[in-house]
């Protein structure tokens, strides 16, 4: 539980960051953000990075604000800032509900919202989040910067469309109307632990009826989705049992579900219904 | 209702007197020596709660070296070659050993002595030919520091030829070694015509339940580190604790030494239940280590290690047949059972597997029984002892029982308990089985007398509507029992040197052990009831075998029914020489005299003239001249022997509330009712029997170590292998009964250690049956939420039953 041996840079700004990063990524060199993942796995030399570029002194990357129709969070933002509501409206309190169950206290004054996108865990909530929300990702590398939509960045388990020299600057969130409605479920073994489903859901209610539903599921399969069917069935329904359960139902006929030696995707898919559902429930209640 | 004692003369009251100032001064003196049954704060806590502890990993010496291990990466394999060369040339590294390096070093032996037939299957130090579980210990790198060990580790290459993997206990043995199978022993325990009353009963119920394969996770890994002291010609091992005097003797045998030429010493502990203390491979390569380099060796286990090479414990799986007549009354007991030991039998030998088979009857009379347990290996970690060894197991296979008679006659399953349990006027009560050596005798105890005193506590009948209604509702919430026997205080004998010096402070030295129960404190509360001083002038010395020549150490919820009792027989053998001698510089007839807080006064003149303990023991110095004819010395020894256990018992209660969509699991309550017989210190009896239900928990909801088809170990994290949180732990209402005192020791106490622990797994499961409709549901510990829903969707097809509102 010793990490192998490493060479550790300390970049004062985002381009002495990139820079740095450019140098040393072909020699897997990592960005060390809160390290509540990153330092676990080379404990365990499951991962060896030969070079470490630590972001936290970088004053430029500690920036939450919003801009037009969106919440900025940048590359320092720890997951406990969110415990409060950061913006007015549905969104800061989307943010504030999700924030509570990832991992314990401790780790949430540490771990940041971007170092959780770039790793890319199939049951990070903010993976869910963004992939419910739209979110952008935004990447610098030493030349260039551009910006990712969310469903073209997570590809797979802890795979992403960044490349290694890119760092991810910052998140940016969808400012949501005020009258959208969330829902959020989520079911693990322990309080704190990894999601073995979630669901996050937002609609707006105009006359009792669903509008503009988002449904997105997490830790069911190899990365966080929108489910397109179950969006269709809502969309100008009632905010009824009928509908969530309709909606349910098709999330388990379509969920591709991951299978490990412990959890079967029988189980997985019988969850994608449940955590649905509820979810659906609490953004009605 | 949390933490209360109930019957005999109540500690609480002794505490509320204290400050009354209207009983007179004779009663005001009578509280002040009165320290047993008080919950005193703990005199270990100072330097724990500043971070001044001396865990195994703050031990160091100047020059030390470090070691780390690797570890077999296959379940079961020939070893063709190591290389170790890579690892040897990195700067740093001292030596990289391999078996080869250790040949005069034989395999680990038991911890009791010899047992021949057994011997063919103790684990060698280093892997010699074979390896035959993940994590088993290849090679050991020694280093200048921790990171280049860990680096070294790396260098070593192997190539291991995959052999086929055994993983179940119950599946065909195998061979172990030529000739030799995996089956190690079968075990038998029994007495009556079992098949002769199967034959002939009205009922026969038939039953297959298992425990899954955990064990006991301290906060503090293991951690060895060995000096070897020329100049003194002294062995020295620090960081194992528990059994410091039988594993220097271990020791001795291995290495060939004298005993007295090794010291064992132990530290502060974070946590031991049975896993922690016992001698491991790494032990023996530490000492070997320090004397053949002439450096001390340090090593601290790492928490995937602790995973992968501790002793595992539990997993069982028990065929079982009872036959029953229509009154419920069990009539006989057939079991069979499997105990998957893991991939080698370690230093207690068929400990587990043996008290198993003598402890399943728990408190009920079985007028036949047959118990035959296959003890066999697996390619896994070797299993031992964890925290309520074999009773955990046998509390669930014997309480689903209950339930399953109740079930099939209507009853309610306290009725069948009712039934069968063994009376109070039947005490004591012999079985002619073993458990740990010794004969079974129930000594003392009303099992249905406190069954009746924990329903009157949760007002059952009201608690039993209350959930009728809520099912009613929808709600999947239900409660459940466990009755059980523990047994504690395994002898034979422990003594304990008290000696007072010149300041009045006193030093106990024993040979018990501390786990960081709170040994100490109960020791010191003894000893000062029993002298007449105050606790904290109490010193106790334990766990270090160059202060006393003998002792058992802290096991099987011994220390404070054997310390103690030895404790409290030196102290009445150093008042009796403080008090003699006093009259003698006193003038006054030893009758006359009392010991109050430290200092010795005349009964009718408490506040006349009086001689401190530190001034007599002045008096009692070698060269003093007041001495007299006497020994010198204000000290004493005592001794505490006994042929019989104790057997305390208990009951618990669970109430749970099922997720009946996902499987998932939340205990609402539970209370723990247990007959301590006497409780030195009620706040640290509660402290372990609520740690104890934590750990109960955790066997019974959450905690496996699980394995692939390949035998690779899959809970090696803490990601993995779940561990109970202040989130999943209800909070625990403990009743504690002083009813019936042990008859068998001074003090009538009986153990705690592991009464938190022993009834959970048994609880939780007839909880969740009672919740789900559904009886006889849980076969399987632990209950997680896929085995749970696999559960619910077979009952799809079959809508649930309510069983006899219990
Ligand atoms: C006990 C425990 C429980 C946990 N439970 C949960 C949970 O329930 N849900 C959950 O979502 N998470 C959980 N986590 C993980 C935690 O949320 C981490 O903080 C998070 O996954 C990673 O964020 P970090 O800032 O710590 O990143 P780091 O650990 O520093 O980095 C993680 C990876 O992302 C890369 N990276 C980080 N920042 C950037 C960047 N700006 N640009 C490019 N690459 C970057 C790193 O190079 C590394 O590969 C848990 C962690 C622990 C220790």
């Amino acid at each position: 539980m010793k990490p192998a041996r490493f060479r550790y840079h300390a970049p004062k700004t985002i381009e002495e960051a990139v820079d740095t990063l450019a140098e040393v990524a072909g020699e897997d060199g990592r960005v060390l953000a809160g390290g509540q993942s990153l330092v676990p796995i080379m404990a365990f030399r499951l991962a060896r990075p030969a070079h470490l570029v630590d972001i936290n002194g970088v004053e430029g990357l500690r920036r939450l604000s919003v801009e037009g129709e969106r919440l900025c969070i940048g590359a320092c933002v720890r997951h406990a800032a969110f415990h409060t509501p950061v913006v007015d409206g549905p969104l800061g309190r989307l943010l504030a509900t999700v924030v509570r169950h990832i991992a314990h206290y401790p780790i949430r004054t540490r771990g940041t919202f971007c170092g959780s996108i770039a790793h890319a865990d199939p049951s990070a909530e903010w993976c869910l989040v963004a992939t419910a929300l739209g979110a952008e990702m935004v990447a610098r590398r030493a030349a260039s910067t551009r910006t990712i939509p969310a469903q073209d960045f997570f590809r797979g388990i802890m795979t992403t469309a960044l490349e290694e020299d890119e760092l991810l600057i910052e998140v940016r969130l969808p400012i949501l109307p005020a009258d959208t409605r969330f829902g959020f479920y989520e079911f693990n073994r322990r309080a704190g632990d990894f999601a073995l489903g979630m669901a996050l859901v937002a609609f707006r209610l105009q006359g009792g009826v669903i509008r503009e539903p988002r449904v997105a599921l997490g830790g069911i399969e190899s990365q966080p989705r929108r489910i397109a069917e179950a969006e269709q069935l809502l969309a100008g329904r009632a905010a009824e049992r009928a509908a969530f359960e309709a909606a349910a139902a098709a999330v388990a006929s379509v969920v591709d579900p991951l299978e490990d030696a412990v959890t079967s995707a029988t189980y997985r898919r019988d969850l994608s219904v449940t955590v649905t559902r509820r979810a659906l429930e609490r953004a009605a209640a | 209702m949390s933490g209360e004692v109930s019957a005999g003369p109540a500690p609480q009251d002794r505490q509320r007197h204290e400050g009354g100032s209207s009983e007179g001064v004779s009663a005001l003196r009578a509280v002040a020596n009165k320290w047993i049954g008080r919950s005193v704060t703990r005199l270990e806590d100072p330097p724990l709660v500043r971070g001044r502890g001396r865990f195994a990993a703050d031990i160091s010496f100047v020059h030390q070296l470090h070691m780390r291990i690797v570890r077999a990466q296959h379940a079961h394999g020939k070893i063709a070659s190591i290389d170790t060369s890579a690892a040897r040339a990195l700067p740093g590294v001292i030596a990289v050993w391999t078996a080869a390096d250790i040949a005069e070093v034989p395999p680990i032996d038991f911890r009791e002595g010899r047992i021949p037939a057994f011997e063919p299957y103790r684990q060698p130090v280093l892997a010699t030919e074979q390896v035959r579980y993940v994590g088993e210990p290849l090679a050991a790198v020694f280093a200048e520091d921790p990171y280049l060990a860990e680096d070294a580790v790396d260098l070593v290459s192997f190539d291991i030829e995959e052999m086929p993997v055994l993983l179940a206990a119950e599946a065909e043995p195998g061979e172990f070694s030529p000739g030799r199978s995996t089956e190690v022993s079968v075990i038998r325990q029994g007495y009556g015509d079992v098949d002769a009353v199967l034959r002939s009963a009205p009922i026969v119920v038939d039953l297959e339940v298992s425990i899954g394969r955990h064990s006991g996770v301290p906060l503090e890994g293991r951690g060895a580190i060995a000096r070897y002291d020329a100049a003194r010609d002294i062995l020295e091992l620090h960081g194992a604790a528990k059994v410091p005097h039988r594993n220097r003797d271990l020791l001795a045998r291995m290495l060939k030494l004298a005993p007295s030429s090794i010291h064992v010493h132990e530290s502060h502990v974070g946590g031991g239940f049975g896993i922690r203390g016992e001698l491991y491979p790494e032990d023996f390569l530490v000492c070997v280590a320090a004397m053949r380099f002439n450096r001390p060796v340090k090593w601290i286990e790492d928490r995937r290690e602790h995973l992968i090479a501790a002793n595992h414990s539990r997993q069982q799986l028990h065929h079982l047949r009872a036959a029953v007549d229509n009154e419920g009354r069990i009539l006989a007991i057939d079991d069979r059972y499997f105990h998957d030991q893991g991939a080698y039998v370690r230093t207690h030998a068929a400990r587990v597997v043996h008290m198993t088979a003598g402890i399943l009857p728990g408190p009920y009379r079985v007028p036949a029984y047959r118990a035959v347990g296959h003890f066999r290996l697996t390619n896994k970690t070797p299993a031992a002892t964890y925290r309520a060894p074999g009773r955990y197991e046998t509390t669930f296979v014997r309480e689903r029982l209950i339930d399953a008679i109740a079930t099939r006659l209507g009853l309610e399953p306290n009725e069948v308990r009712r039934r069968n349990a063994i009376a109070a006027h039947e005490m004591p009560y012999h079985r002619p089985l073993e458990a740990l050596g010794e004969e079974i005798e129930h000594d003392s105890g009303d099992y249905v007398g406190l069954l009746d005193k924990l329903l009157a506590a949760l007002d059952w009948d009201k608690r039993k509507a209350e959930l009728a209604r809520r099912r009613a509702v929808g709600e999947a919430v239900g409660a459940g029992f466990a009755m059980f026997v523990e047994k504690s205080g395994l002898g034979p004998a422990d003594g304990v040197r008290i000696e007072v010096d010149g300041s009045g402070m006193v030093e106990l030295v024993t040979g018990g052990a501390s786990l960081g129960q709170g040994f100490e404190t109960v020791m010191a509360q003894v000893c000062a009831e029993v002298l007449g001083t105050d606790y904290r002038r109490v010193r106790v010395i334990h766990g270090q075998t160059d202060r006393i020549a003998y002792g058992i150490g802290a096991h099987a919820s011994r220390a404070t029914v054997m310390t103690a009792s030895a404790t409290h027989n030196g102290a009445v053998k150093l008042r009796a020489k403080a008090i003699e001698a006093a009259a003698a510089l006193m003038q006054a007839r030893p009758d006359a005299l009392e010991i109050v807080d430290g200092k010795v006064l005349r009964k009718a003149e408490p506040a006349g003239p009086s001689i401190s303990l530190g001034e007599l023991a002045e008096h009692l110095a070698p060269t003093s001249k007041t001495l007299g004819g006497r020994e010198p010395g204000l000290c004493a020894e005592g001794w505490f022997r006994v042929k019989h256990q104790v057997y305390p018992y208990g009951i618990h209660f669970a109430v749970v509330k099922v997720d009946r969509e996902t499987g998932g699991v939340a205990v609402e309550d539970y209370v723990i009712a247990y007959d301590i017989g006497r409780a030195i210190n009620p706040a640290l009896v509660k402290g372990q029997i609520v740690g104890g239900f934590a750990q109960g928990l955790g066997g019974a909801l959450l905690e496996e170590f699980t394995y692939n088809e390949r035998g690779d170990p899959l809970a090696t994290t803490f990601a993995d292998y779940l561990m109970p949180t202040t989130r999943e732990i209800p909070e625990v209402h403990v009743i504690l009964r002083e009813d019936f005192t042990s008859p068998l020791n001074p003090l009538g106490i009986k153990g705690a250690g592991e009464s938190g622990i022993t009834g959970v797994g048994a609880a939780i499961a007839s909880a969740i049956d009672d919740a789900i409709g559904m009886p006889g549901a849980v076969t399987q510990l632990p209950v997680t939420p896929q085995r749970l829903k696999e559960i619910l969707n077979r009952s799809v097809s079959s809508p649930p039953r309510s069983r006899a509102a219990s």
